[in-house]
């Protein structure tokens, strides 16, 4: 375990320089969500009503669920661009931990996730959101937000080893930009047609979005919701520890073994 | 005195799908001594790579990497070896000093950054090494991946074409460095499709053909396997006919000729054939002779004539073909 911690470390390190060293992916995922807040909130939002609160005060939470999801695109297309350098094999004839890669490409971008927060909720001052509950209920929020992007950069680093191409990690990259659209994230569920609305409510971004929203006292709960909606919390608990069960194995084995 | 084996492989086999990449490829390797794998496109060179440095499983056979068990001491063997592949894997988004401090660190080598400029220098690549490596070009970042893989003095070093495609100043010192490597005991395994290379690095020389080793031996063995090249040019028809004759004798071997320029060649495989002695009998039986030479066979004639002629006769065939 303690080589894990260590190999860990160093490819965090890693991640973390290259981050510095070529900051194109990072200034694009940090700016986008700011401007996707300007922009729904002032457009959709002299269009929307939302029962129980402003627009902008549940868009926020909503958006920091999307972006968060968004780490299955930034896990994928870091995993794929190593494979597809050669990186990942040049670390397999490493006596490096198996699990050490993908932990420490994971713990990197968490990292960079909350440090990106900051920023994104500063604008969200700006336009109008509070902190309308708890101090320590908004705590439980960013962690379990943290929590929820941890289990997505898995999904992502799997799925980024399966492809093994750059290119083709990128195209499949930007169509988790859909994933929000189809849930509570930009608009509340319960206006949707039957069925489209119990897919939105089985999407787990609904979960987590309902339950920063309820955590930081944004907007209620929905009435009549899925199960993982009207109970968000334990909702989105189950729905991240269910992500991380599966994927977690998965992404280490693919891992280990490379191209066969 | 037992040999011991930096590199001992039986019966290994790889498929692809349809593709049976090896075919039971026996590879043994002194350790302390360089083995040139040497083989055309597609005789399994890079999957053999592959195999022996844990990137991927044989479905068959096994084999020992410094003495430890490929696939049961699979750590073991990691600790022990060094490999820089085909295509270079080192990170673009990292510096080269951040590239080698890393492997050092994942290495467990102590003092990191030392041993970092220190082979930052001794592969010319000082600098540019605070640079993304990204930016570097493809000679430097095939110089950077030979220094990565050499971050703690592998035991078995692997190879895997190391210089195709480099500038005359990047192979020299690729070179260089495997010498050196090998003068301190190492054992390097370097695959290679230019004979050249193998002549030059290669304490011996494995052939690869198809999936299997078709022929191994020191370059001197492999090359007096296949003897020596004779050649005579001459002014008319005639007197080819005459040098035909004597070549005849004098190797035993069926002559070709070469109508259009005069010329006349044999194969000889008596080490005792000098081209004086090719000359003087020539001269005494009344052949006007233009030109005579007898040639060492190079790694190309071996290639040619051990593996069936599948392979190219020379490097550049390969990049014409592709081009």
């Amino acid at each position: 375990m303690s080589t894990l911690a260590y190999d860990g470390t160093a490819m965090l390190g890693r991640q973390l320089r290259r981050m510095r060293n070529n900051p194109g992916l990072l200034v694009l995922t940090q700016t986008m969500p700011v401007s996707m807040l300007l922009f729904f909130g002032y457009v959709f939002g002299s269009a929307l009503a939302v029962p129980g609160a402003e627009y902008r005060s549940f868009l926020v939470p909503g958006l920091l669920v999307a972006t968060a999801a968004g780490g299955v695109m930034t896990g994928m297309f870091q995993s794929a661009q190593d494979v597809h350098r050669g990186v990942t094999d040049r670390f397999r004839t490493l006596p490096v931990s198996r699990a050490a890669v993908p932990v420490g490409q994971a713990a990197a971008d968490v990292l960079v996730t909350a440090a990106g927060t900051v920023p994104f909720l500063l604008v969200g001052l700006a336009v109008g959101w509070r902190v309308e509950g708890g101090a320590l209920a908004a705590v439980g929020a960013v962690a379990l937000l943290l929590l929820f992007r941890f289990a997505c950069v898995w999904i992502g680093m799997y799925l980024g080893l399966l492809t093994r191409n750059e290119e083709a990690a990128g195209q499949l990259g930007g169509a988790t930009f859909l994933l929000p659209l189809l849930s509570s994230a930009y608009i509340p569920t319960a206006g949707l047609p039957d069925g489209l609305r119990t897919v939105a409510e089985w999407n787990p971004i609904s979960a987590v979005a309902t339950a920063l929203r309820d955590l930081f006292g944004n907007a209620p709960v929905p009435d009549g919701a899925a199960w993982p909606v009207a109970h968000p919390v334990a909702g989105s608990l189950g729905w991240c520890a269910v992500l991380l069960v599966v994927f977690v194995p998965l992404a280490v084995r693919q891992y280990g073994r490379g191209r066969g | 005195m037992t040999t011991t084996y930096g590199v001992l492989s039986e019966g290994l086999e790889k498929r692809f799908g349809e593709v049976h990449a090896l075919r039971g490829l026996d590879l043994a390797v002194a350790e302390g001594t360089v083995c040139g794998v040497l083989g055309p496109n597609g005789a399994g060179k890079t999957t053999a790579v592959r195999l022996l440095t844990t990137l991927a499983r044989p479905d068959a056979g096994s084999a020992r990497i410094a003495g430890h068990d490929l696939l049961r001491e699979a750590a073991a063997v990691r600790r022990r070896i060094g490999v820089t592949g085909q295509d270079t894997s080192i990170d673009g988004d990292l510096t080269g000093r951040e590239n080698l401090r890393l492997f050092a660190r994942l290495h467990r080598v102590g003092g990191a950054a030392g041993r970092a400029a220190e082979l930052l220098e001794r592969f010319g690549l000082t600098e540019a090494a605070d640079r993304p490596a990204s930016g570097w070009s493809g000679g430097m970042r095939r110089r950077l991946d030979l220094a990565a893989s050499l971050i703690r003095r592998p035991e078995v070093l692997f190879l895997d074409e190391p210089t195709t495609g480099l500038d005359p100043a990047s192979r020299n010192l690729i070179w260089e460095a495997v010498r050196e490597l090998a003068g301190g005991g190492a054992t390097v395994l370097l695959t290679t499709q230019y004979l050249e290379e193998a002549d030059r690095l290669a304490d011996d020389i494995a052939l690869v053909d198809r999936g299997r080793v078709a022929h191994t031996g020191s370059p001197a063995e492999l090359k007096a396997l296949v003897g020596a090249h004779a050649e005579v040019v001459v002014a008319d028809a005639e007197a080819l006919v005459a040098a035909a004759g004597v070549l005849d004798r004098l190797t035993g071997a069926q002559p070709s000729l070469d109508r259009e320029r005069n010329a006349v060649g044999a194969v000889t495989k008596d080490p005792t054939l000098t081209l004086p002695h090719l000359v003087r009998t020539l001269d005494a039986a009344g052949v006007p002779l233009l030109d005579a030479s007898l040639r060492p066979p190079t790694l190309d004639d071996v290639f040619l004539r051990l593996t069936g002629g599948s392979g190219p006769r020379h490097p550049l065939d390969d990049k014409e073909r592709a081009a």
